[in-house]
């Protein structure tokens, strides 16, 4: 899948030199250095307090740098309103966060709602992202999100993730609360979303198979720090590291959970 | 019955002690006058409160006539001959000569007399007299020197009856402008009483017979009795007095307990018309120990420097009831069930100082069921409802405009936020009767400052529902939105608020059956509600009477809780468990 990347073109989304200091002096980011080509999905492995969702959420400016620079678009963020900033990038959370009164329909339009979008288009489009990840939106629009199961909730939130068809698309463990056979299926899923819609993703996950399959690459991060970004075959024929090899050998001993 | 004493007497119960009491006047001084600024903010507060409650009756919540025609009455409308307040303790004594010289004035001068009748002792009276709240109520010259100015008194000729006025008519007047007008003949003062039949066995007749009696009798106290420097304390040390055992005791049950062979010994009012109907024997003050009672109008000098003929009306009551006259009336209160107004008509005419005061209903209690008497007094218990319905509905109100925005403010700083809650959670430990007492020397008597006292109560349920609700509020969610672009405050106004309302409602509800039941308590500083009937049928040991307060409280609290619970529910976002 490499040649996919446009290797002249500017990086959607970039972090140079990145390190983030919590306040009481945990150091979640250490001299990270990262870019994603648009168009790219790279997904970001790691264990927990690896610094991998910290990582991510710079880019919405839900989390401020310490020291470095990260850009979006090729312009850095800390210039920008962090609202109008967010509202072109999708983000899909772990748990879904639905707005738990609000119907499915509802949920979807947010940006477009926010964006002060007329009510024709907003459904236009709330229709058509609910058909995107294989909801009815006749079916499930009116519905509210706690008559929903986990994948359902899951494939909603995508949907609103790309209701505003942004460019860029976050996503922080979106299947990591799934059961084994829904991830699977919801993988797929997205799989074939990414070749359809070309978005630049950047996609966390503690799953080393998930990264596999869903990436165009993969980042491992250990402590703060990337070990190594490649793509899946290099990364599994040539881990940089002992940590890197470490984490291949525990996928193969775990099979494919 | 022996009647000892004359220039020995004893108290009144002039009002449980509240911590206000010791705030009070001893601490501020002959300079503890009201200021004019003082004053003018008291009208401007008194206006507002009243506009408030006048606009919260006519909330279409059930209030009926009742709430409207009440906070009418207590607008200052009454024509331009000026009006008065006058005030009393919450005893029958007091509220009756409060009613004499209320029916006096009306019909001897041209000023419209309002009626703060039952504020809860001499301490909430003083205040409310110096704070100008009241402008008179009647009050006793022992009080006056032995609580109000603090003094010891003083044994033999220096501590009587004629020195006792003198001495307090100079004090109040150079300190607070307060006069004492000429007393109206009687004293009523403590003294120490037994059955007849005890005092025959044991060959009582004197406190000193007593003293040496006392290690094997039991004696039921007044709460006052117990605590004042001129009640048990001074008296065991004067006649080295000690009992079997001491049990304080409400006024009326202590006769109650006499009667049953259960007590001994029992303090007692010179004026007391039980005192006959008991067939009690009081016992001499031989050592001169009690100071001298005698009751008189206390007015405000700028009262009578406005309006010179209350002095002149008032001047017509002086020397003109004696305590056998007063026991006659007091009894028809304490036994007989009769109303203050309808036992002063009758007090006047038989003085030849009768106006056209306003009949009032007699009270003929023998036989009535409780429904019939509830149906007698449906007026009083309408207004009674409408008052404590504008009163706990308006102090929720401003709770709900208080905390609601203070939690929401504390859930953006965090850090502040326990200090400030743990703070206002302060207000709930302290008693509600001495909170009303605190507002006093502040905001006076009447409806404000027990609005005040009842909002305080209200805040803690609703800030630490709000501000928990608001910061527990499905934390997820309102971190995506935040993520996707909306606003901290539309995040607050669409999602945080609407999730958290359930909870901030149930603080509501909390308040609110809180503010339902602590007003019953604001009666004692004169501001109406249902509590009115419950202070006064306590006073007169008249369970029928405490029940019609305390029914109507109980089913209006439940019904409030009701209400809000409906409201609760349409509340409650869809899609929600």
């Amino acid at each position: 899948m490499t040649e996919l990347i446009p290797a002249s073109a500017q990086p959607a989304l970039e972090a140079r030199a990145v390190a983030v200091t919590y306040a009481g002096g945990v150091r979640a980011l250490d001299g990270v250095d990262l870019a994603v080509a648009a168009g790219e999905t790279v997904a970001l492995v790691g264990e927990s307090g690896s610094g991998k969702s910290t990582l991510l959420r710079l880019f919405n400016r839900t989390v401020e740098p310490s020291a470095g620079e990260v850009l979006v678009g090729g312009e850095p963020v800390a210039g920008r309103d962090p609202v109008a900033l967010r509202r072109g990038i999708g983000y899909v959370p772990q748990e879904g966060g639905l707005i738990p009164h609000w119907t499915v329909r509802r949920n979807v339009e947010l940006v477009p709602r926010l964006e002060g979008w007329e009510r024709g288009r907003r459904r236009e489009r709330a229709r058509a992202a609910l058909a995107l990840v294989g909801l009815d939106p006749e079916s499930f629009g009116g519905r509210h999100p706690r008559a929903l199961s986990g994948g359902q909730r899951q494939r909603v939130a995508i949907a609103r993730a790309l209701a505003a068809d942004p460019p860029v698309v976050l996503l922080d463990e979106p299947f990591g609360a799934l059961d084994a056979l829904t991830r699977r299926a919801l993988q797929d899923e997205f799989l074939a979303l990414e070749r359809r819609l070309g978005k630049t993703m950047l996609l966390v996950t503690h799953d080393l198979d998930e990264a596999f399959r869903l990436g165009h690459r993969v980042a491992v991060l250990k402590d703060g720090r990337i070990r190594q970004v490649a793509p899946p075959a290099e990364l599994a024929a040539r881990p940089a590291d002992d940590y890197v090899r470490s984490l291949l050998d525990r996928r193969r001993a775990g099979g494919a959970g | 019955m022996s009647r000892a004493r004359t220039d020995a007497g004893g108290g009144r119960r002039r009002a449980r002690r509240t911590r206000a009491r010791r705030a009070g006047p001893t601490r501020e001084g002959p300079e503890g006058m009201p200021s004019p600024l003082r004053a003018a903010a008291r009208r401007t507060a008194r206006g507002i409160s009243l506009a408030l409650l006048g606009a919260l009756a006519l909330v279409p919540l059930a209030v009926g006539a009742g709430g409207a025609g009440a906070a009418a009455a207590d607008a200052p409308a009454q024509g331009s001959t000026g009006r008065i307040v006058v005030g009393s303790k919450n005893f029958e004594e007091s509220r009756l000569l409060a009613e004499l010289f209320a029916q006096l004035l009306e019909a001897r001068t041209g000023l419209a007399v309002e009626r703060r009748l039952g504020l809860a002792g001499t301490q909430v009276c003083f205040e409310a007299l110096r704070g100008g709240a009241i402008d008179l109520y009647p009050e006793y010259t022992g009080t006056g020197l032995a609580s109000i100015l603090g003094a010891e008194p003083k044994p033999g000729p220096e501590g009587d009856a004629a020195a006792t006025l003198a001495l307090v008519r100079r004090e109040f007047l150079a300190r607070w402008d307060l006069h004492w007008l000429a007393p109206l003949g009687f004293e009523n003062a403590y003294e120490i009483a037994v059955p007849r039949r005890l005092a025959e066995a044991r060959g009582l007749a004197s406190i000193s017979d007593l003293a040496r009696a006392a290690g094997d009798l039991r004696a039921v106290l007044g709460y006052e009795f117990v605590e004042r420097a001129d009640g048990l304390p001074g008296l065991a040390a004067a006649y080295g007095l000690e009992f079997a055992s001491v049990q304080p005791m409400q006024q009326a049950l202590k006769y109650r307990a006499v009667a049953a062979g259960e007590a001994d010994v029992l303090d007692v009012y010179t004026t007391d018309g039980r005192l006959a109907s008991h067939d009690l024997v009081v016992l001499a003050d031989d050592r001169g120990f009690f100071p001298p009672y005698q009751a008189a109008p206390l007015v405000r000098g700028a009262a009578l420097a406005e309006h010179p003929e209350i002095a002149a009306a008032l001047s017509l009551l002086a020397g003109a009831l004696d305590a056998e006259t007063m026991r006659g009336l007091n009894l028809r209160l304490q036994e007989g069930r009769e109303e203050e107004p309808a036992v002063a008509r009758d007090a006047l005419a038989a003085l030849g100082l009768a106006g056209d005061a306003p009949a009032a209903a007699r009270d003929s209690a023998a036989g009535e069921g409780f429904g019939a008497y509830l149906w007698r007094r449906r007026a009083q218990l309408a207004a009674r409802t409408g008052e404590h319905l504008a009163l706990s509905a308006g102090a929720l109100l401003l709770g709900v405009l208080a905390a609601v925005p203070l939690g929401l403010a504390l859930e953006r700083r965090r850090n502040a936020a326990e200090p400030i809650i743990r703070a206002v959670a302060l207000t709930q430990t302290v008693p509600s009767l001495a909170l009303l007492a605190f507002m006093i020397p502040l905001l006076g008597v009447g409806p404000l400052p027990a609005l005040v006292a009842l909002w305080i109560y209200s805040l803690f349920p609703i800030l630490r529902n709000t501000y928990t609700g608001v910061r527990d509020a499905d934390p997820d969610a309102v971190a995506a939105v935040l993520a996707l672009g909306m606003t901290e405050r539309r995040a607050l106004a669409e999602i945080r608020l609407p999730l958290a309302a359930p909870v901030i409602m149930a603080g509501v509800r909390t308040a609110a059956v809180i503010t339902v039941g602590t007003a019953t308590l604001a009666a004692f500083i004169g501001a109406g509600g249902l509590g009115e009937p419950i202070v006064t049928g306590l006073q007169l040991a008249d369970t029928r009477m405490i029940l019609s307060g305390a029914v109507p409280a109980a089913l209006l609290a439940l019904a409030v809780d009701t209400a809000l619970a409906l409201l609760e529910r349409r509340l409650r976002p869809p899609g929600i468990d």
